[in-house]
C-alpha cells in the first residue's frame, strides 16, 4: 500500500514537472488568472526577450483593481488607469489571452470571476499576482499569490519555481450560531495566532465547522488565509463543491464531469498522512468579530474591550499596539461597540458575492442607512451584479439609502477612486486594514456583511445579534 | 537576474513590526506599468505630508538615510499584498538588503528575484542591531552572500539562512526564466501526458 499523503501532498506531487539536487521543484500551473496591476511588467519582460506565452488556454485575464464603479464615470476618467486596463488590453490581444474587458458582463474580481466561471477547479494549481488567489483553495486547488517576476515566468514557460512549503491542519470543529459568518471563523482565527502565525504553511481546512459552509463561505476562509501569512488554504473537495461546479460554463460537462469527479473525490487527506502542525478552534463559542487595529490580527469580540498595550509581554508587541491605536485614535480598555461610522463598505473578493448581499440585505431591508453614514455596496462580479438585480436586491440596498456599483476591487484598495478621506472610519467587509489601504489617512474596521450592514443602520458598531433580535 | 555578492553599507533603522506591503508602496502608485521611479514612492504616506513636502522626522528624510542600501526593520517585514512594485521601491531608492527577524513569503520570493536579500536573524541579535544603530547612526555592516553572514563593526559574523538555488542564482547571476525555460523538454513532456490539448 502506498504511504498516506495529505491533500497538499497530493496535488503538489501531481504536478511536480522537475526538481534537481538542492533546488526548488518546477511546479506545472494549470491556471493562470492575470489582472492590470501587476501584469505589465511581466509582458513586458516577454516582449524584451521575445518570448510568447506558452498556454494561452490556461492564462484568462480581467481588469478589476483600478476600475471604475460607477457607471456615470465610463469612459475611464483616471488617465493612469485608463492607461493599465489599455495596456493590458493590448497585452492580451498580442499574446492571444482571453480578457474579461471592460464591457464584457461577466467581468469581475478576478477571485470572483475564476470560481464562477467554473474555471476554478479541484486539484489544480492556480496562480495569479495577487495575494487573495488564496480564495480558489476553497475547491481543493493549490491556488497563492505571486509576484510580477512570477507571472512573467509563468506566462512564459506555464511552470513556477517553487520550494515546498509544510502543511498546517487547521481543524474547525462546532457550529457556527446564528448572525455569524464564515467571515468571523476566519478573524478570528488570524486574532488567535497572528498575522505571522502561517508563514511559510499551506493549510488545509478540516472539521465540521468548514463541511458545514457553502462554497462562497469557504472562499471566504480561504480568501483571508493569505491574512495569517499562510501561502494557501485549501478545502477538500466534497459534494458541496461538485454541486457548485455543476453547469459551470468551464467545468466539466456530461461524461466528462462524471470522470472529472472521480478524480476529485480522490483529492482528500489520507488517514495517517501527517501534517507539520495542527491548529484547532471551536466555532460554536465564537461571537461577531471586528478588527481594531491596523492589521487584520488585530481583531476582537464585537462585545470586547480594545486590548493595553501595558498588558502585552513583549516590547515590540507593545510598541505595535500603541502605534496601531493612535493611528485609529482609540483607547485601550474601551469597546468598540456604539463607535461612530462614516462609511461602510460591502463587497471586495471576500465578501462580494451573492450571498454576502444576501447577508446585508437581510440587516438592510426594511430599514435606512443611519443619517450621515455613506454606504457603497459593490458587487464582485457582472454576473453577481445582475443576480442581486434580478432579485430586486439593488433596490433594496437604494431604498435603504446605500449606493449601488459596478463591479470591481473599489474600495478594498481604493485605486480606482472609491476612498476614504483621511481621519475616516470605516466598517469594511474587505480583508485588510492596513494604514491607508481605504485611503490615506483612513481607519478600517473589518468585519463581515451582517455586521457591516449593523453598522450602516445604526451609524455606530453594534452587534447585529441585538439589532436582529 | 541583479548579482548579488557583498554589500557593506550604512544602516537605515525602521524598528516597527509587520510592515506590510501597502506601508512600502501605497496601492495608489501601483497604476505604472513600468518599473521606473518607485524608489520615489518608498514609505510614501510615512515619507511626505499630505502636501506632498518630505515629513522631517522620517527617517528616509535624514541625512544618515542618503546613500544607505541597508534597511533595518521589524518582525514579519513585507506581509499583505504581492505587489512586486514593493521591491521596486526598496531597490529603487537604492537598498539592496533587508534585515528582520522574519519575512512574509511573497515578499521574500520577489525580493530574491530582484537582487534584493532579505537577511534574517535570530530575535537577539535583531535587537542589539537596532541599539548599534541608536548608538552609532552611521555604523556599517557587511553582508557577505558568499559565506552567509552579516560582519558588525566589532567583526564580529552573524550568519543568516538563505536556500542554496537563490544564493546561487544571485552570487551568479544565474537567470531564473532562463533556468525554467532550459526544461522545456520535461515540460512538454509533461504536457503530453496531462493530454487533452
Amino acid at each position: 500500500m502506498s504511504r498516506p499523503r495529505t491533500l497538499f501532498q497530493k496535488i503538489w506531487e501531481s504536478h511536480v514537472v522537475a526538481q534537481e539536487l538542492d533546488s526548488p521543484a518546477i511546479l506545472y500551473i494549470d491556471l493562470h488568472l492575470v489582472h492590470e496591476v501587476t501584469s505589465p511588467q511581466a509582458f513586458t519582460g516577454l516582449r524584451e526577450r521575445g518570448l510568447k506565452v506558452r498556454r494561452p488556454d490556461k492564462t484568462v485575464a480581467t481588469a478589476d483593481h483600478s476600475t471604475p464603479t460607477h457607471a456615470l464615470a465610463l469612459p475611464i476618467v483616471d488617465e493612469i488607469a485608463a492607461r493599465q486596463i489599455h495596456q493590458l488590453e493590448a497585452n492580451c490581444r498580442d499574446f492571444d489571452i482571453h480578457l474579461y474587458d471592460m464591457s464584457h458582463p461577466d467581468r469581475g474580481i478576478v477571485h470572483v470571476i475564476g470560481p464562477e466561471l467554473g474555471l476554478t477547479q479541484p486539484g489544480m494549481t492556480i496562480v495569479c499576482g495577487d495575494s487573495h488567489t488564496s480564495t480558489h483553495g476553497a475547491f481543493g486547488a493549490l491556488a497563492f499569490g505571486i509576484g510580477t517576476s512570477e507571472v512573467e515566468h509563468v506566462l512564459a514557460t506555464q511552470c513556477l519555481l517553487q520550494r515546498r512549503p509544510k502543511t498546517c491542519e487547521v481543524r474547525l470543529d462546532g457550529r457556527l450560531s446564528p448572525y455569524l459568518a464564515a467571515k468571523d471563523i476566519i478573524l478570528a482565527l488570524i486574532a488567535k495566532i497572528g498575522i505571522g502565525g502561517g508563514t511559510g504553511h499551506v493549510f488545509e481546512y478540516t472539521g465540521l465547522a468548514i463541511r458545514s459552509l457553502t462554497m462562497e463561505e469557504r472562499m471566504t476562509v480561504c480568501n483571508m488565509t493569505i491574512e495569517a501569512g499562510a501561502r494557501a488554504g485549501l478545502v477538500a473537495p466534497d459534494e458541496t463543491t461538485f454541486a457548485y461546479l455543476a453547469g459551470r460554463e468551464f467545468a466539466p460537462r456530461g461524461a466528462h464531469r462524471e470522470r472529472a469527479v472521480a478524480g476529485w473525490r480522490e483529492l482528500t487527506t489520507d488517514e495517517g498522512a501527517v501534517y507539520d502542525q495542527t491548529i484547532t478552534m471551536d466555532v460554536s463559542t465564537l461571537e461577531p468579530m471586528i478588527t481594531f487595529g491596523t492589521n487584520p490580527g488585530m481583531g476582537i469580540k464585537i462585545t470586547g474591550r480594545i486590548p493595553d498595550p501595558e498588558d502585552l509581554p513583549d516590547t515590540n508587541d507593545k510598541l505595535a499596539l500603541a502605534r496601531a491605536l493612535t493611528y485609529m485614535e482609540l483607547q485601550p480598555g474601551e469597546k468598540l461597540l456604539g463607535q461612530p461610522v462614516d462609511v461602510v463598505f460591502i463587497g471586495s473578493c471576500t465578501n462580494g458575492r451573492l450571498s454576502d448581499l444576501h447577508d446585508a440585505a437581510r440587516v438592510l431591508k426594511g430599514r435606512k442607512v443611519a443619517p450621515g453614514v455613506r454606504v457603497l455596496v459593490v458587487p464582485g462580479s457582472g454576473a453577481v451584479k445582475r443576480q442581486a438585480e434580478s432579485e430586486g436586491l439593488d433596490r433594496l440596498f437604494k431604498e435603504a439609502g446605500a449606493e449601488w456599483r459596478e463591479a470591481g476591487c473599489s474600495m478594498c484598495i481604493a485605486m480606482n477612486g472609491d476612498q476614504l478621506k483621511p481621519g475616516q472610519y470605516a466598517v469594511s467587509t474587505s480583508n485588510r486594514n492596513f494604514e491607508g489601504r481605504q485611503g490615506k489617512g483612513g481607519r478600517t474596521f473589518l468585519a463581515s456583511p451582517l455586521t457591516a450592514a449593523a453598522a450602516a443602520v445604526t451609524g455606530q458598531i453594534s452587534d447585529v445579534r441585538m439589532l436582529m433580535q | 537576474m541583479t548579482q548579488f555578492t557583498t554589500l557593506s553599507s550604512r544602516v537605515v533603522s525602521l524598528p516597527i513590526n509587520d510592515i506590510d506591503t501597502d506601508q512600502i508602496i501605497p496601492a495608489r502608485y501601483l497604476k505604472a506599468t513600468d518599473k521606473s521611479g518607485m524608489g520615489d514612492h518608498l514609505f510614501a504616506d510615512w515619507r511626505y505630508t499630505s502636501d506632498g513636502s518630505p515629513q522631517p522626522d522620517f527617517i528616509l528624510n535624514k541625512p544618515q538615510a542618503r546613500g544607505a542600501q541597508i534597511l533595518l526593520a521589524g518582525n514579519n517585514f513585507g506581509c499583505g499584498s504581492s505587489r512586486e512594485h514593493a521591491i521596486w521601491a526598496l531597490t529603487g531608492f537604492g537598498f539592496r538588503a533587508v534585515i528582520s527577524t522574519s519575512f512574509a513569503d511573497i515578499f521574500r520570493n520577489n525580493a530574491l528575484k530582484n537582487g534584493l536579500i532579505p537577511v534574517t536573524v535570530d530575535l537577539e541579535t535583531h535587537l542589539e542591531l537596532f541599539d548599534l544603530i541608536t548608538e552609532i547612526p552611521d555604523a556599517k555592516l557587511t553582508i557577505d552572500l558568499e559565506t552567509q553572514t552579516v560582519r558588525l563593526p566589532d567583526n564580529r559574523r552573524v550568519s543568516f539562512p538563505i536556500d542554496s538555488f537563490s544564493r546561487h542564482c544571485l552570487l551568479r547571476g544565474v537567470d531564473e526564466l532562463g533556468y525554467l525555460l532550459s526544461f522545456e523538454k520535461q515540460i512538454a513532456e509533461y504536457e503530453a501526458r496531462l493530454g487533452g490539448y
